[in-house]
C-alpha cells in the first residue's frame, strides 16, 4: 500500500475553514511520520481560487473537484468524490474534520469502501508503521485507540490539531466526476442560514458557558444574560449552555455542551453557575484550562476546574469582563 | 408506510464508566441500560408517520438478548413489531450497519429511522453506513420530518449553524436529532401489548470490525485546580493567572 493521506479540507465562508485547515496539518504531520505524501482535496463550485494556497498549509498536491454538483453540500456528492480520490491516490489514510458536514459524508464513504470510520479523534500516531487514531467515547468518559486493517477513514476533532506551518508549493490536480447534479437524491431546496458570524460551540477556542443559576433571561435573568454574551464578545469566546439552561428554552440545542450535546475541547472553558453534573462534566473535561464561577463552593465543577471563583455571577462576571478588557489592551 | 426503527441500548447518561479488566471495553458492573437518547426520538417520529399515514413501525437492534427489554419500551410507546439481532459482541458502526444492513434487506422498508448518534459510541455513522450498504439516500441529523406523497420533506442542522430544508423520495434513511419532537411515554395499553409481544429473534452474524479497539483507558487525571478567591476581586487575580500561569490568554 501506498503511504499517501487524504485530506479533505471543508471551505466555510467561501474559503478553506480553520477546522479544515487543523486536518490538513495533521494529515501533513502523519504523511510525514509514514513517509508518504499529504493530499488535499477540496470541492465546491468555485473552489480552484484557493488550491494554490492550501501549500503553505502543508498540502504537497492539492485535488480540486470544481462543478456544479458541489456547489451545496451533498452527502451523496461528497462519499462519491471521496470514495473516488481514496482509491485513485490509494490513500493509508483518510481524513476531514469533525464538523457535520464531516461526520455526515465520511461514515458512507467508509462504508463504500467496506471500512470503518474512527469519528471525532483527538490524536494520531504511527505504531510500529501502523496508524493508531484515539478518540474519546460517552463524551470523553474514556478513550480508546483504534486502528483499522486496511484504510484509517477518520474524522478529527476541530481546534486539537495545529495548523501546519511548513508550507510546499503545491501541485494542482483538477479531478473529475461522472456524476452530476440530477445524480444527488437528497435535494437541498433551502439553506436557512444560521446567525451570521455565531461562532458554534464545537469549533471555538473559547467557550463561555452559563448554566441554571444565571436564571431566566426573559424575566430576573437578563442582565445575567447580556453580561455573559458580553464578556464572551470581549475574549472572542463562543456562548455555550448546560442541558438546563436549554430544555428551560433559554438557549438554542446547538449551544448545549455535554454528553447528550456538543463534546468540545476548547483552550479555555468557562463555566458560569453550572453545577458540573456528570453529563455537563463529560462534555467539557477535553478541555485545556477550565475556570469556574459558582456561589457554592461545594459545586462538583470545581472537583475538575483548574481555577474557580467562589462568587455570584451577577457581580463576578461583569468584573472578569472588565478584567479581561484591561488586559487585553496591556 | 413500512417503517424501520433502529435502536441502541446503551448505558445511561450518568454511569461512571470505567475501562473493563481486558483493557478494551467498558466494565458493566453497576451500571444501569436505556435506549439512547437520540432513538427516542427516531421512535416517536417513526410512530407518529404510521399513526399519521398508516402502515407499520417495526423496531430492530442488535445487542445482547437483555435489548428485549428496551424493544419491548418501544412497542409500549407504539411500535407494532420488534426484531432482535442477538450479539453479545461489542461492535463498531460498520459491524453494526452490515448487520443491521442483511437483515432491512429481507424486510420491507420505506423508511429507516435512526438516532443521529449513539451516547455511548458516538460514531455518528451507523444511519449512514447502512443507506451506503442498502443503496439507499440518507438525510443526517433532521429536526423537521414531514412526509407527503412518498417524498420526505427534511430539515437538518448542517455545518456553519444553517439549517439546510431537504427533499427526498422514499425509501431513504433518516438519523434524527433532539427537535424533532417530544418522545412520549408509553401508556397502560401500550404495556399490556409490549407483555404478549413476541420479539423475533435471530443470529446477528456481524462481520469483523472495521476499526479494531486497541485498548481503552480513563481520561488523563485533570491536575488539581485551586480556588483563585471570592466574589468580583478575585477577577483581576484569575485573569492574570490565565495570562501568565496557563498562558490561554
Ligand atoms: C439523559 C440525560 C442527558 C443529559 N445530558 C446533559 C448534557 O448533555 N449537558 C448538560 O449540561 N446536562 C445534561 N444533563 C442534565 C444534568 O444532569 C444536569 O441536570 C444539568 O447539567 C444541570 O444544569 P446546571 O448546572 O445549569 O443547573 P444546576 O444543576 O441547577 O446548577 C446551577 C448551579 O448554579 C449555581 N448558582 C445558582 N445561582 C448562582 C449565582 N447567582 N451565582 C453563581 N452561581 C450560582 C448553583 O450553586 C448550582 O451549582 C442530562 C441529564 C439526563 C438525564
Ligand atoms: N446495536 C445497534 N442496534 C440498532 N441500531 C443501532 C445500534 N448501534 C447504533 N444504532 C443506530 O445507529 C445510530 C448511530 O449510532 P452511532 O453510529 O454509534 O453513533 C444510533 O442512534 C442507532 O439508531
Amino acid at each position: 500500500m501506498s503511504k499517501n493521506v487524504l485530506v479533505y479540507v471543508e471551505f466555510a465562508d467561501d474559503k478553506p475553514s480553520k477546522a479544515g485547515l487543523q486536518a490538513l496539518g495533521a494529515g501533513c504531520r502523519l504523511a510525514r511520520q509514514l513517509g508518504g505524501e499529504a493530499i488535499a482535496l477540496i470541492a465546491g463550485a468555485d473552489v480552484a481560487g484557493h488550491a494554490a494556497g492550501l501549500g503553505a498549509f502543508g498540502a504537497s498536491k492539492v485535488q480540486v473537484a470544481q462543478g456544479e454538483q458541489f456547489r451545496v453540500y451533498s452527502q451523496d456528492g461528497l462519499s462519491r468524490l471521496l470514495a473516488q480520490q481514496a482509491d485513485a491516490v490509494q490513500a493509508v489514510a483518510v481524513l476531514t474534520s469533525a464538523t457535520p458536514a464531516g461526520k455526515d459524508f465520511m461514515a458512507r464513504a467508509a462504508a463504500s469502501r467496506k471500512c470503518g470510520l474512527a469519528s471525532d479523534c483527538t490524536n494520531l500516531e504511527v505504531e510500529g508503521g501502523k496508524i493508531v487514531a484515539t478518540r474519546p467515547v460517552f463524551a470523553g468518559k474514556a478513550l480508546v485507540k483504534v486502528a483499522a486493517p486496511g484504510t484509517l477513514w477518520a474524522t478529527l476533532r476541530p481546534n486539537v490539531f495545529a495548523v501546519e506551518t511548513a508550507g510546499f508549493t503545491a501541485g494542482i490536480e483538477p479531478v473529475s466526476v461522472t456524476f452530476g447534479v440530477g445524480d444527488l437524491r437528497a435535494v437541498v431546496r433551502e439553506i436557512v442560514a444560521g446567525a451570521k458570524g455565531k461562532l458554534d460551540v464545537a469549533e471555538a477556542e473559547i467557550i463561555v458557558s452559563g448554566g441554571r443559576g444565571l436564571k431566566d433571561p426573559a424575566g430576573e435573568g437578563k442582565q445575567n444574560w447580556d453580561n455573559l454574551e458580553k464578556l464572551a464578545a470581549t475574549i472572542g469566546a463562543a456562548v455555550g449552555a448546560s442541558r438546563a439552561v436549554v430544555d428551560a428554552g433559554w438557549r438554542p440545542h446547538g449551544d448545549q455542551v455535554g454528553q447528550t450535546g456538543k463534546t468540545v475541547s476548547p483552550k479555555l472553558y468557562i463555566a458560569c453557575a453550572i453545577s458540573g453534573a456528570i453529563q455537563h462534566l463529560a462534555g467539557m473535561s477535553g478541555s485545556k484550562v477550565i475556570v469556574a464561577i459558582n456561589k457554592d463552593e461545594t459545586a462538583p465543577i470545581f472537583k475538575i476546574a483548574d481555577y474557580g471563583i467562589v462568587g455570584n455571577v451577577e457581580d463576578v462576571v461583569p468584573a472578569l469582563t472588565a478584567a479581561f478588557a484591561e488586559a487585553l489592551k496591556a | 408506510m413500512e417503517i424501520i426503527v433502529c435502536i441502541r441500548r446503551a448505558p445511561t447518561t450518568d454511569a461512571r464508566i470505567k475501562p473493563a479488566a481486558d483493557g478494551k471495553n467498558y466494565d458493566p458492573a453497576g451500571i444501569n441500560f436505556d435506549i439512547s437518547e437520540y432513538d427516542k426520538f427516531a421512535l416517536e417520529a417513526g410512530i407518529e408517520l404510521k399513526e399519521k399515514h398508516g402502515g407499520k413501525a417495526t423496531v430492530l437492534s442488535l445487542g445482547p438478548s437483555a435489548v428485549s427489554k428496551e424493544l419491548r419500551t418501544a412497542i409500549a410507546m407504539g411500535c407494532d413489531a420488534a426484531s432482535l439481532l442477538v450479539s453479545d459482541g461489542n461492535h463498531d458502526s460498520w459491524a453494526v450497519a452490515s448487520a443491521l444492513a442483511a437483515k432491512i434487506k429481507t424486510m420491507p422498508h420505506d423508511l429507516l429511522l435512526f438516532g443521529w448518534n449513539s451516547v455511548d459510541s458516538q460514531s455518528s455513522a451507523t444511519g449512514q453506513m447502512v443507506a451506503e450498504l442498502l443503496g439507499l439516500a440518507c438525510v443526517s441529523v433532521a429536526v423537521a420530518l414531514e412526509v407527503k406523497d412518498g417524498v420526505a420533506h427534511v430539515e437538518r442542522l448542517a455545518s456553519g449553524g444553517n439549517r439546510e430544508r431537504v427533499v427526498v423520495k422514499l425509501p431513504a434513511v433518516i438519523t434524527c436529532q433532539k427537535g424533532l419532537n417530544k418522545p412520549r411515554q408509553p401508556n397502560m395499553k401500550g404495556l399490556m401489548n409490549a407483555k404478549k409481544t413476541v420479539i423475533d429473534e435471530s443470529p446477528a452474524n456481524a462481520p469483523a470490525d472495521g476499526v479494531t479497539v486497541l485498548r481503552m483507558d480513563p481520561p488523563p487525571p485533570r491536575p488539581a485546580g485551586k480556588i483563585v478567591g471570592k466574589g468580583p476581586e478575585a477577577a483581576k487575580a484569575l485573569v492574570g493567572l490565565l495570562r501568565n500561569e496557563a498562558k490561554v490568554i
